[in-house]
């Protein structure tokens, strides 16, 4: 099958160059931070986790929201998601790849990662995060891979695949549910230190990776023959809004009780968040900006209208998206580390280093999904001809 | 009969697959759900700071320097990849949840020294995981440079910030590298060991001999008779943020 992605328009090839640019231009820079470092990075003994651990988290809720396409199809037989399951599981697998990569980056001795095999420590959550992201890239790996051969052959896929779709299932809920373990349960972080994190992380996942379905199919149907057609598009609608509405529900639950309670250490997380602390407010216009895009997607969204026109469709989620962005890919981790345990405001900007590093890693992600919708539509279009 | 024999053992079968699970499932309880009980040989390291003493030699910084060319921790231009192991603290920066407004002005307006607390419940060896990071039978919390990868896991789990990452080559920050203890290389996390290379030769570690204030003392926790247990019956002494439940084992005399 991977001889489908080996031929294409100029078009495709132009943008898979592009793609290999960037990735070459990711190494060269991390090559620069492997041999001096990671201080060629903004982070420092205050703000110890920066944008490759954001960026991490943030994927890690891309790649759970596949659940979101293969539940209503396998658990509730919504037979008009079966032509985009595939796109959901392709998805899940780039984004699991990236996450691998953005933990492999951030580490100060990239080459003693086997470690982590060698002395397996099960009380340190990194240990079960590991194990449950590789989990779920197998599972996706072998799922999309049988179910897309069968296709191919146009017979029904095996039996035996099916206990492992649905393994899968729950399979996705843990990988955010334990990538939320590795904060929420530092007694250091009061800024993490919340039960709603967890669920907070699945609402935001299951907002923004349908979203993302959706530009995705929308553009899809621009630029290919493929059509996911208009029905499974409503019904994604329907599950961004429900899952925005509630992550914003989650976030003010957040608010009112750090705010509330009044503790010094819990609501000063947030006045650096929102208004800034003792002079630093580098995330105070981000802050804004991503609370103003969760407003106006909510109001596209929770209007019939305004939901199924696609051009304001587009506009929400768009600004699901970049909403969910800033809160989890720039926001969450680093304020977890401002102030200090010490009481110190630091400030944290990544360096171009850094982003170019992190955008190398995108784009072998973003190379991945091309590589692997190519494979998926070309079997679909072997099979309409 | 043969059907019966059957389902018999597969029954048999999922029995004992549920106690293996479950025999698994409470020695990982156990993994998570460590306890004091653990601390073996009965002894518990520690350390007491008197803070009195010590404000009494104002802008002293003995102790740090004693450390660190022992311990060959650089002195690096960029203060964001400072390495520490021990340095002094404003006192309301280091005892956070001490309400010290308008209270022992003798104490609370100067700085605190702050080092490892070498925690018999010690939140970084709990997140490590590779075991780099881990708690020795007698209460010193020790790190393995060789084999820590440098995720940095331990330095968002621990309250004092007592832990410290070579964002860069320290070699270079070194003016006088002493040939006696190693020193270390870019992205390993390195913290205070309580001197345990001097510790297990029968000396005190090097801030406590190098104090010209004789503020600090180091000893055995569990030994009633112990010169650290005599100074923590005479004053009230503080932990830094006990709340946590970390059992930090430097007290601070007030």
């Amino acid at each position: 099958m991977l001889e489908k992605a080996l031929v294409g328009s100029r078009g495709y090839w132009r943008w898979v160059t592009f793609l290999l640019g960037v990735i070459a231009l990711g190494v060269v820079f991390y090559l620069r931070q492997f041999s001096s470092g990671l201080g060629i990075t903004g982070l420092s003994r205050d703000v110890t986790w920066g944008f490759y651990i954001a960026q991490f988290t943030f994927l890690v809720g891309v790649a759970a929201s596949a659940v979101m396409v293969v539940l209503p199809y396998y658990l509730h037989d919504w037979k008009v998601f079966g032509k985009i399951t595939i796109l959901g599981e392709f998805l899940a697998i780039a984004s699991v790849a990236m996450c691998v990569l953005f933990i492999f980056v951030d580490m100060g001795q990239p080459t003693r990662v086997v470690n982590i095999l060698l002395y397996p420590s099960p009380h340190s959550l990194m240990f079960w995060d590991m194990i449950v992201l590789n989990g779920y890239l197998v599972l996706n790996v072998v799922i999309s891979h049988v179910t897309l051969g069968a296709e191919r052959q146009g017979v029904p896929p095996p039996r035996w695949i099916k206990p492992v779709i649905l393994l899968s299932i729950p399979w996705a809920i843990s990988i955010h549910t334990v990538t939320a373990f590795l904060y929420s349960g530092l007694a250091a972080r009061p800024f993490w230190l919340t039960a709603v994190l967890g669920p907070r992380f699945l609402a935001s996942a299951f907002s923004s990776g349908p979203a993302l379905l959706i530009l995705v199919c929308l553009l899809l149907r621009k630029l290919t023959k493929f059509d996911a057609g208009e029905e499974p598009i409503r019904k994604l609608a329907v599950i961004v809004t429900y899952a925005m509405s509630i992550n914003v529900f989650f976030v003010l639950m957040e608010l009112f009780t750090a705010l509330y309670s009044d503790i010094p250490e819990h609501v000063s997380h947030f006045q650096y968040l929102f208004l800034g602390l003792s002079g630093h407010a580098t995330l105070v216009p981000w802050m804004w900006t991503a609370e103003a895009l969760a407003v106006l997607a909510l109001v596209l969204l929770l209007n019939p209208r305004t939901r199924k026109r696609h051009g304001t469709l587009v506009v929400a989620c768009l600004a699901v998206f970049a909403s969910i962005w800033i809160e989890k890919g720039l926001a969450m981790v680093v304020t977890g580390f401002i102030p200090t345990p010490l009481g110190k405001v630091a400030s944290y900007v990544p360096t171009a280093p850094e982003l170019l590093i992190a955008a190398g890693v995108y784009a072998v992600g973003l190379l991945l999904i091309t590589l692997l919708y190519k494979i998926a539509l070309s079997v679909r279009g072997e099979v309409a001809t | 009969m043969g059907d019966d024999r059957r389902s018999f053992l597969r029954r048999a079968g999922w029995g004992l697959a549920c106690l293996a699970g479950a025999g698994s499932a409470t020695e990982l309880a156990g993994a998570f759900l460590r306890t004091e009980e653990e601390t073996g040989g009965g002894k518990r390291l520690g350390m007491v700071v008197d803070l009195v003493a010590c404000a009494r030699e104002e802008g002293c910084t003995k102790c740090v320097e004693a450390c660190n060319a022992v311990h060959n921790v650089p002195s690096l231009r960029d203060p964001g990849h400072a390495v520490k192991w021990i340095w002094k603290e404003r006192f309301p920066d280091a005892f956070p949840d001490q309400e010290a407004e308008n209270v022992l002005e003798t104490v609370t307006e100067k700085p605190a020294v702050v080092l490892c607390n070498h925690c018999d419940n010690p939140p970084c060896a709990r997140v490590c995981p590779t075991e780099a990071t881990w708690k020795r039978p007698d209460g010193i919390v020790m790190m393995d440079w060789h084999r820590c990868i440098g995720c940095r896991y331990c330095m968002a789990a621990c309250p004092y910030g007592s832990r410290s990452f070579n964002w860069v080559d320290p070699r270079p920050g070194l003016a006088r590298p002493s040939p006696d203890y190693p020193t270390r290389t870019k992205g390993v996390v390195e913290k205070c060991t309580f001197c345990d290379e001097r510790v297990d030769a029968g000396e005190p570690p090097a801030c406590v001999a190098a104090c010209p204030a004789r503020a600090m003392a180091f000893g055995d926790l569990s030994d009633p008779k112990s010169e650290v247990r005599r100074l923590l019956r005479s004053r009230f002494a503080l932990r830094r943020k006990a709340a946590l439940g970390t059992r930090p084992s430097v007290y601070y005399l007030v």
